[in-house]
Parts: structure tokens; sequence; C-alpha cells
């Protein structure tokens, strides 16, 4: 798989909800060999502070040079990024990890809780890209109806079913995301979930998959310096207890949700 | 013009430049591949390998701090028969030198690295780590006591044909007194520094940010005290020293080799610009031809005190 570090020039900056950005940037080698699912370092700062670069996961590429990242104010690094304006110059790495795999699956159902959903959006293009695209659902969490800002509608406009859950009540289903499986996948179907967000939320829905017998892919994040396995700080517990840890930027950060122990 | 004469000589190792990159930030070579070009280095230290492999610690491992960052690591490798036969056909053709940085919990395990390293073709050196602070036994004991550090240097020399750097510690109150146990050891170099032992605390839930509690500091905000560290074991022996410890940039290769370093090697800057090193032999070649020095060797040592 091709890495590239590129000096990418921001092209756009959008603030969709208070503390939810959209960065538009042109690099070129990473749009062009960018998979859904994968992931970009990106070097927030020149400096000293934040020092290490900051992974986001790419939202999508847009024709054959740009890359869009849909990321949250949570740190320096963020808040850093969200100061950005068009013309200015960022230095990017990647296309980090391995993606989401769809190899044959003929219906797919896409869980995102949160900044979780920023992956899927990159991943529903992609399937609907194919002439005959198999069946596909969507289905978004988040707190409260304006975490979720615009992005349901930016799932409906590509034409797939999308259902909605909020914690609080606000938007869609009162409740979790994952509840929303049962209500709305047909058992009958041999489904590919893959899922994206925080890890009760991820661990909920793998847990469905597995009593359904549905294949389930999940997204994971970890703190990481390097992003291309030669920190080994983004250790995550696989199933087999006792094995060796794996590590979210070159294991994954799509794994298969029996590979992962769910702690 | 002449292209600027970088090779240096770490005992009877003869580098193409002073730069190397250090254990644990580098991988094995290949993870750099993409963003560097391996034979313009002098060398790469691989990451740090046991006899059998080491699962390292429990997550988080890694916690960024001011200018730095926090490692509890705890040596996962995958161990001398897999690195020997899964790493070292690549390395062997990386065109620099490869230099094995080996750690054990007791001197035979030590002695047993050396011996089976010294027998695979491509190695050029080793890099005992006696300095480690993430394993509870073994590693940090060697480290910080100059007659451990005599006896695990001498053990590794006595059943290795590799000429022998000791990576040392800076957790401890004398770190020339180390580098004189290493030396008397038979070591043909002394590496410093290994990172600093620190901490942090999430203050929201009262617990600490790294699951082994404490760790390693590296990164920009150790540089002063590494550099501090440098001048003063390069004073305190007669064989060459190899300055690590938040070099970033050209300008802070050339303060450890005015400050007496013979070689640098580059860490956690890895991480934050995959480029590092290599755009540090190019910063040390320019800075040569920009100042009509004929060979890296007229900056080595060229302090000027006041």
């Amino acid at each position: 798989m091709n890495k590239y570090e590129e000096q990418a020039e921001v092209l756009r900056q959008e603030q969709l909800m208070p503390e939810i950005f959209r960065l538009t940037l042109r690099a070129p080698e990473i749009a062009a060999n960018a998979r859904p699912g994968q992931f970009v370092m990106v070097q927030t700062s020149p400096g000293y502070d934040p020092l290490l670069r900051r992974p986001l996961s790419i939202h999508q590429t847009i024709g054959h040079d740009q890359v869009q990242l849909l990321y949250k104010v949570v740190g320096k690094g963020t808040r850093l990024l969200a100061t950005m304006t068009a013309g200015q110059q960022l230095n990017l790495t990647g296309p980090l990890g391995h993606g989401f795999e769809l190899a044959a699956s003929k219906a797919i159902c896409l869980v995102g809780g949160g900044m979780g959903i920023a992956p899927l959006y990159f991943l529903a293009r992609e399937i609907l890209r194919n002439t005959c695209p198999p069946k596909c659902v969507v289905l978004l969490g988040a707190r409260t109806a304006a975490e979720l800002g615009p992005l349901p509608g930016n799932f409906m406009d590509l034409g797939v079913t999308t259902h909605l859950a909020t914690d609080d009540g606000s938007l869609g289903h009162h409740g979790f995301v994952a509840e929303l499986l049962l209500q709305h996948l047909d058992p009958e179907l041999k489904w590919t979930v893959c899922a994206c967000g925080p890890h009760p939320m991820m661990k909920a829905v793998a847990g469905q998959c597995r009593k359904q017998g549905w294949e389930c892919q999940v997204s994971l994040e970890a703190t990481m310096a390097c992003g291309i396995g030669a920190c080994l700080g983004c250790a995550v517990p696989q199933a087999e207890l006792s094995g060796p840890y794996l590590h979210v930027c070159k294991d994954g950060p799509v794994f298969k949700a029996e590979e992962v122990a769910w702690l | 013009m002449t292209t600027p004469d970088l090779r240096v000589s770490i005992g009877s190792l003869f580098l193409k430049n002073p730069v190397l990159t250090a254990s644990g930030t580098f991988g094995y070579g290949k993870e750099f591949a993409p963003y560097v070009n391996l034979h313009y280095l002098g060398g790469v230290v691989v990451k740090g390998i046991s006899l059998a492999p080491r699962r390292g610690n429990p997550p988080p491992r890694i916690v960024e701090t001011a200018s730095g960052m926090l490692n509890a690591i705890g040596l996962e490798n995958v161990g001398l028969d897999r690195f020997i036969s899964e790493k070292m056909p690549y390395l062997r053709e990386i065109g620099t030198r490869v230099i094995v940085n080996i750690l054990g919990d007791s001197l035979e395990e030590y002695q047993t690295l050396g011996r089976r390293l010294s027998e695979v073709e491509g190695i050029s050196a080793l890099e005992v780590n006696i300095s480690c602070p993430n394993v509870k036994k073994g590693g940090v004991a060697f480290g910080t006591d100059p007659a451990m550090a005599e006896a695990v240097t001498r053990a590794v020399c006595a059943h290795s044909t590799l000429p022998v750097i000791v990576k040392l510690s800076p957790n401890v109150s004398d770190i020339a007194q180390i580098a004189r146990g290493a030396e008397a050891g038979g070591a043909q170099a002394v590496s410093l520094i290994n990172t600093l032992l620190g901490m942090a605390i999430d203050v929201r839930s009262r617990r600490p940010r790294l699951a082994n509690i404490v760790g390693g500091l590296s990164g920009p905000a150790i540089k002063p005290i590494a550099l501090r560290m440098v001048w003063q074991v390069a004073q305190a022996v007669k064989i060459p020293v190899i300055g690590i410890g938040g070099i970033t940039t050209t300008e802070d290769a050339l303060e450890f080799l005015l400050a007496g370093a013979t070689a640098i090697e580059v860490g956690t800057a890895n991480f934050v610009n995959p480029r590092a090193s290599q755009e540090i032999v190019e910063g040390l070649g320019r800075y040569l031809t920009d100042n009509r020095l004929s060979g890296i060797s007229e900056v080595i040592g060229g302090l000027i005190l006041p």
C-alpha cells in the first residue's frame, strides 16, 4: 500500500456545528490512493505545541485530488486545525491503515456514532459507485440532534435509507443507535455491518451482530504518535487475550469485530 | 566544489554520516521506507530485541506532554528468532548500517543475544539497552549502577564479535560514572540519553494517563538535559559518544556534535516528521558547505567555552 507525505493546501474550512468542522484539502497523492476507513496524520502546528500529528479518518475524497476531513474540536490540535483557512498549507501523511472490506456483501449496514460517522460517508459513496449496488442501510446516532447537524441529510442525498437515533430523543429514535439494528435490518438477510463510533456503541453493535450471525467490521480509535507502526502506542487487546496486542494504525483501524477483545 | 565529508567512525564501526535513528522510533526500518531513502542515513538502530517476544504494556501507552511525549510501550518486540527470520532479510538490503538494540532481564540473556546476533549476516553493531525504565526487573538495574553497567557490557563483549554500544539512562545521579563503567567493560561507544522518567495525570478522572502510571519522556522537551549529559559524558570517557534526546532539526544535531558527540540518533522527531532523519543528513551537508568546512570532524567537540 502506498503512503505519502504531502504538503496539502487548504481549499475550504466549513464550520458545520459549533465544534464540528469540515476541512477540504488538495492532497493529490493521498486522494488518489485512499480507501474508505483509512486515515491521515495531520500536523496541526509547525512548531512543538502540539508536537504530535493528529490521526483523522478520511471523510471522503473529491475528484482526483481532494481529501475531506470531518472533525470535532476536542483539544489543542483540533482547535488549531479549526483556525486554518483557504490557501494555507498543512502537512499530511497517509493514507494509513486498512479500511473496510466489502468484497461480496449483498446487504451492508453502516452504523455511525458521533464523529465515528466521518469515515462512513466515504464508505457509503464507495458502495453506491458500484454498478449494481448492494442493499445499503445507514444508522446514525449522537447524543443530541445538534451534534448530527447536516450529516443525516448528506447521507439521504446519496439516496441511502438512513435512520437516526439520539440519546436525548431530540431526533429519530430515543435511545442508542445500536438498538436500530434489530428495528430496521431484515433478519433473513446476511448483513455486513460496518461500525465506527464510541467504544460502548461498537461493543453493542458487535454483540448484536454476533447473535444474528452477521459479519461486523469496526473502526477503532487510539492515541498514536506515528500512525505507521513504529511507536507501538496504539495497542488494543485482541480477542485471544493472551495473544499479542493489535495495533490500530497498522492492523486496523478497521478490524473484524471478533478479532477484538470487547472489555 | 567537493561533496562535504560527513563520514565518522564509532570505534571500528564506520558510518557514511553521523545520523542514526533511535531504537523504538523507527520500527524495523521498513515502516519508514515510503518517506526516507534509508541508504541516505548513517545507520538504522532497530526496535529493541529480547530473546523471547514481549507483549508490552497494556494501553494507554502514550500521552503527549508539552513539546514531548511520555511512552510506556513496555519493550514490545517480535523476539530474536522472528527478528532474524522476518526483519533481517529486508534490513540486509537497505544499504546502510544496521545496529540492533538488545535488552534482557539477565546477564545470560544479554550474552545469548550478543552471541546469536554476531552470527547473523548484515548486522554492523549492537546497542545494549541497559536503560529502559519500563520493565520492572533487569533493565533498569543494569543502567543505574556503574559496576552492573560494566558487568553487562563485559558479558556482551565477551560473547559477541560485533562493536558494542551501550545506551545509557538519564535517570541516575551521575551519568558519567555509568559511562565509565561501560567503557571499562569494553564498550566501543556509549549512546545517550534514553527517556527521562515522567508522569501525567488526568485531573478529571484523577487517574494516571498511562496504564503503567509512569513512562519515558522524549522529544524536544528533553533536549537541553540530553545535551548537558552528552557534554559531561564526552569529557568523562575516551570512547565515542552518540547523542540522543529531542533531536528534531539540523541545528539540534549540530549542538550535540559540538558538545562532543561523534554521531547522533533521531528519535521522537521521526513520529512528527517521518523524513526528519534524512533532512538532518542533508542539513549537515549544507552546513559544512556553507561554512567552508571540509568534514564533520571539524564540528565534533568544537564547542568554544567562555
